[in-house]
Order: structure tokens, then sequence, then C-alpha cells
């Protein structure tokens, strides 16, 4: 899973928050730039010298693939149970709490409806600042309800991943979602509707091997930190270094695993021709 | 045999039995017989979470490769994803289980240094789970049940896994299995390690053998990542309710499928029995279903798993 390596290995690269936006200096992991937040902002997250992407929240995420104001969301109350009462160093009631309080929400992800340069689709986006993006019940039940809306409305559907994996605290429970979303996924696929998913940093585990890699179309932001298992656990089991650039996006196009690398700022109109070129009729 | 540490009374008064056994003392005989029988009761009906994950590893315990040469006869194995390579992780057999044409397609974790490097521990790379899904797909052709074993610590974590696309060949198989148009049953045997498990799991049946542990993560994983303390695992493994009774009583498997009291390894040809009787039962009642209901009810199974509310 590598959830833990993620987060230590990651964690400097989530944006600030709003409140300190404004004079806030960032630094640029890539290439060390120093550069106002507010021109990284600008560029979508990403850093004005050397294009480096940074996280970024799911909010963001839909501003930017999202018409303006055409957003509108699904499935806001759905709220996990706890179901097994798990408590590690904390429980998981607290952790949602401590989830809710840095994001505003119960859930890792966003569900929604909305038209992307004016094609209407549904769109999913996860947000790793919340319990690491991970997978639970509430997502698992949020994308099949967006593969539903999907199909009743004949839209497609984008689900934009970045996930450590499953979330353990739910155990079992987390790990039937990656069988459940697959599930609803073939439903899609037999209707010859299209999915597009966007994996971004970091898309691991659970998520990457069930809903994140069973797009029609697999696109990844550049150096985006995609696999099935950690690069700790791997360096672990086979007691070698691992190799320049494993797990990037870039590693990942040349194994033949994605269909693109795709740039923030061209995301949007990338999806809104991938939507228009499969579920518009064809000439 | 070997003993686990909870079962070192049952090892002395087993042993005990055994000299009065030699020394011909009948008396003694009956009353060790007596000692003994009450002590595996004791023990064996107050198992914490962690002694019954120790059952699911235990070295002895029949692997997939013991279950199939038990219950399977005239059987050929088959081999290969045609791809890349074949994957002595992930077998298959086809053959007849009683008179039950079957395919069987298992996860082997292997039996002694040897045998386990072999087999890779039990844990496919990519090309596993492409060789199990390419069989699966030749059932379906020609319309017979598949029976998945499942029985791994996880999925492999290597480079060439990456590079060969591990999401990809797992994902792959939960979606395609969900739609195979012949009748399965998945039986977690052993070990159900996470998403390594589950990429032979999606089927119209799930059941667990009593001390097998089906979890998202292993226990050692999940105390390294949530307790950051790797000698945690006793309390992980209780938190991650993996066996299978605390399974069943969550309603995530279908059925719990009955071993000797002191687990399989005691009796391989009895775990066996209850195996093949539950395979066959099931799948003669999968049988019955018009083929479009099967994967209809398929369908709803996996798709009511998970626990919310909704304000
Ligand atoms: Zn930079």
């Amino acid at each position: 899973m590598g959830l833990k390596e993620l987060f230590n290995k990651l964690t400097h690269k989530t944006q600030p928050s709003k409140d300190q936006a404004p004079t806030h200096w960032i630094k640029c992991p890539s290439c060390g730039a120093l550069s106002f937040y507010k021109e990284v902002l600008k560029e979508n997250n990403t850093c004005p010298k050397c294009g480096y992407h940074f996280r970024m929240s799911a909010e963001d995420r839909i501003k930017l693939l999202a018409d303006e104001g055409s957003f509108e969301e699904y499935d806001k109350n759905l709220e996990p149970v706890d179901p097994l009462h798990f408590v590690d160093k904390k429980s998981y009631q607290k952790r949602i709490q401590e989830g809710y309080k840095k994001t505003g929400r119960k859930s890792s992800a966003i569900s929604g409806e909305c038209k992307i340069n004016g094609v209407l689709t549904q769109l999913v986006v996860f947000d790793f600042a919340f319990m690491g993006g991970s997978l639970s019940s509430v997502e698992g039940e949020k994308i099949v309800r967006a593969v539903n809306r999907a199909l009743n409305k004949k839209t497609g559907l984008v689900i934009v991943s970045a996930s450590g994996g499953a979330r353990m605290q739910e155990s079992t429970f987390s790990l039937m979602q990656m069988a459940k979303t697959s599930v609803a996924l073939s439903s899609l696929a037999q209707a010859k509707l299209p999915y597009i998913s966007v994996l971004t940093d970091p898309t691991m585990g659970g998520v990457s091997a069930s809903f994140a890699f069973l797009g029609d179309f697999i696109i990844a932001e550049p150096g985006a930190m995609i696999g099935f298992a950690g690069a700790r656990v791997i360096k672990q089991t086979i007691k070698e270094e691992l190799p320049e650039g494993f797990q990037r996006a870039e590693f990942l196009l040349e194994h033949g695993l994605i269909d693109m690398i795709v740039k923030r700022d061209e995301l949007k109109t990338t999806i809104s021709d991938i939507l228009l070129f499969t579920n518009t009729p064809s000439k | 045999m070997l003993y686990l540490d909870f079962e070192k009374k049952i090892e002395e008064i087993q042993k005990e039995l055994e000299v009065a056994k030699i020394k011909n003392d009948e008396a003694a005989v009956a009353l060790y017989q007596k000692e003994l029988d009450s002590e595996i009761k004791k023990t064996y009906s107050n198992l914490t979470p962690y002694q019954k994950l120790q059952l699911a590893r235990h070295q002895d315990r029949p692997h997939a490769i013991d279950y199939i040469d038990m219950i399977m006869t005239n059987k050929y194995e088959i081999h290969g994803d045609r791809h890349f390579a074949d994957d002595k992780a992930i077998i298959a057999f086809m053959g007849y289980i009683d008179d039950q044409k079957t395919i069987v397609i298992a996860e082997e974790k292997g039996r002694g240094t040897k045998d386990k490097i072999y087999r890779n521990f039990g844990m496919p790379n990519p090309e596993g789970y492409r060789k199990a899904l390419r069989i699966a797909l030749l059932a379906e052709k020609f319309d017979i049940p598949v029976l998945f074993l499942i029985d791994t610590p996880g999925a492999f974590p290597g480079i060439g896994a990456e590079e060969r696309g591990q999401s990809e060949a797992i994902a792959k198989n939960l979606f395609e299995l969900a739609n195979l148009k012949v009748p399965t049953v998945s039986i977690v045997i052993g070990e159900g390690g996470s998403g390594g498990a589950l990429a032979i799991g999606v089927a119209d049946k799930i059941a667990m053998m009593k001390y097998s542990v089906f979890s998202v993560i292993s226990p050692e994983g999940c105390a390294a990542i949530l307790w950051g303390d790797n000698t945690k695992i006793q309390t992980a493994t209780k938190a991650l309710k993996i066996s299978a009774e605390d399974l069943k009583e969550e309603e995530l498997i279908d059925d719990i499928i009955d071993e000797p009291l002191e687990g399989a390894h005691r009796n391989p040809q009895e775990a066996a029995n209850n195996l093949k009787e539950y395979y066959l039962k099931t799948i003669s009642q999968l049988k019955q279903l018009p083929k479009d209901e099967l994967i209809q009810k398929r369908y709803e199974k996996y798709l009511n798993y998970g626990k919310y509310k909704e304000e």
C-alpha cells in the first residue's frame, strides 16, 4: 500500500491553505525555485519556472475542469459509519473529524455533474488531503451512483484519482469497493459510454488496481506517482535500488500502461475533445 | 507436525498419551485421551484473531495443489498467459469433481524453501492474473464452471510487476470476472491478501475455510503503517476483523466451510471433503439460474457491498 511512505515523502507538496496563500512563498521540489503562491495558483498549481505539478484540492480541480457555475454536486450527504469501530493510534472517528476540519468534507471524493467545454459529464474527483484520498464505502458508493447517472443520462464519466489506496480503517469493506466500482464500470462499458480516468499524484494500491486502470482512456499528469505497491515495500521485498523515475507517469507511458501524459493547462480541452470524439454521432 | 505456541499444552498431553500407548497402560491412555479432547476443545473454542491467523498460515496447512489432488480426477494442468510467461504462483487444472466438469484456478504458495521460491511464495505477477483470466474465459467458452482457490499474501511487489501493469492486471480481472457467463465459486483456503486475492475473488459465491483470513492489507503492513510499530501485529489483526467468522457476520462473504476442530492440516482429507461438498452443492444451485439472472445477481451482490449513512 505504501501509504505511510507517500505521506512522509509527499506532504511537503500539498498546497498551502487558502488563508496563507496571498503572502505565502512556495518552494518547488523539482527545480528549487521560490515562487509567490499567487503565481503558482495562477498557473493551476504548477511551478511557474519548470512546470512542476503541485497537488491540488478537489475544489480547485473542479474549478479547473468544469465550466463556470456548471458543477452540481451529488451524494454530498453520504458519510462514513466506522463499521468496525476501528481504533489505531487514533480512532477512525477522530480521523474523519480531522479530515472534515481540513477539507470541509467527510469523504475523500466529490461527485457531481458538470459541463466540460459545454459537454455534459459525470465527474468524480479525489482529494489526497482527506485521509490520503483513500477509498472506503462512501467513495465506492459515490462512484456507483455516478455511473448510474451516466447510464441514465447517456453521458461520459471522468474520475480524477489522487489516492494512497483502500482505506484500512474499513478493512474488507474497503477492499470490496475495488470489486464494487469495477462491476459498476462494466455496466458503463456495456452501454458504450466513455470513461476517462485521470491519474494524478499519487494513484496507488486498491484505487490503482480497480477503477483507475479501467478507463477507456487513461491520462496521467506529468510526474505523478502511479503504481500498485509502494516503493518502500518493493525495496524491502527485492532488496534492490529502484530505477530512476520508477512509477512516475513517464515510466508508465514508456511501459505502455497509460494513453497519454497531459499537462494541467491542457487537461480540460483534452477531456472534452475525447468526450466529443467518443460520445457524439460519428460523421 | 508443528505445534503452535498456543498448542503447547496439547502437545504435552499428546506426548504423554503416546508414552502411555507404548507402555500399553490402558487406564493412562483413557485418562490422557480424555484430557487431550477437553484441552483441544477448550483451546479451539476460544481462539484469538491472531491465533486464527497463525492457523491460516500454518506451514502444514493444505494448499491449493493438495485440495486439487484430493478433489479432482482425470485432470490436466494448463499453463500460461499466452503473452509473457507461465506464472507459477497461479495454477490451473481442468478435470472432474465427482462428475462435475470444472476448471480450478488457484494461488499456490509452495511448500519447502525450494518450492516456495519456485511459486514465488504464492505472490502472482501480472502474468499470473492474466493467466487466470485467459483460462476463466476458456471455461466460459466451453460452459464449464470455475472454482477459484485463494491463498496468497498478496500480489507481488516488484519492479517487473509494476512495469508490466500489476494494477491493470488486477483491475481487469475484477471487471471481466463480473461478467463471466458461467457459475463461479471462490474459496479462501488460507490467506486472502488484499487486491492480489480479490483478483480471483469476484464470483457468484465467496466462501472461506473456517480458519482462513481475508484482508485489505496484511496485519504486518497495517501495524507498520497505522501504528508505526511492527510489533503491533496482534492488535492490527484484531482491529481488521479478518477471520471467516467476522466476515460472515458482516455479510462480506457468503459462507464458511467447516474444518477439523484443530485446523485443516490435522485432517486434510476431511477439509477437502467439506470443500468439495460445498462446491458441488453450490454449483448445482447456480446451474439452475439462467445466465443473465446469474450475472444480474452477481452484480447486485457486489454493488451492495459497503456501509455508509445518508443524512
Ligand atoms: Zn519548479
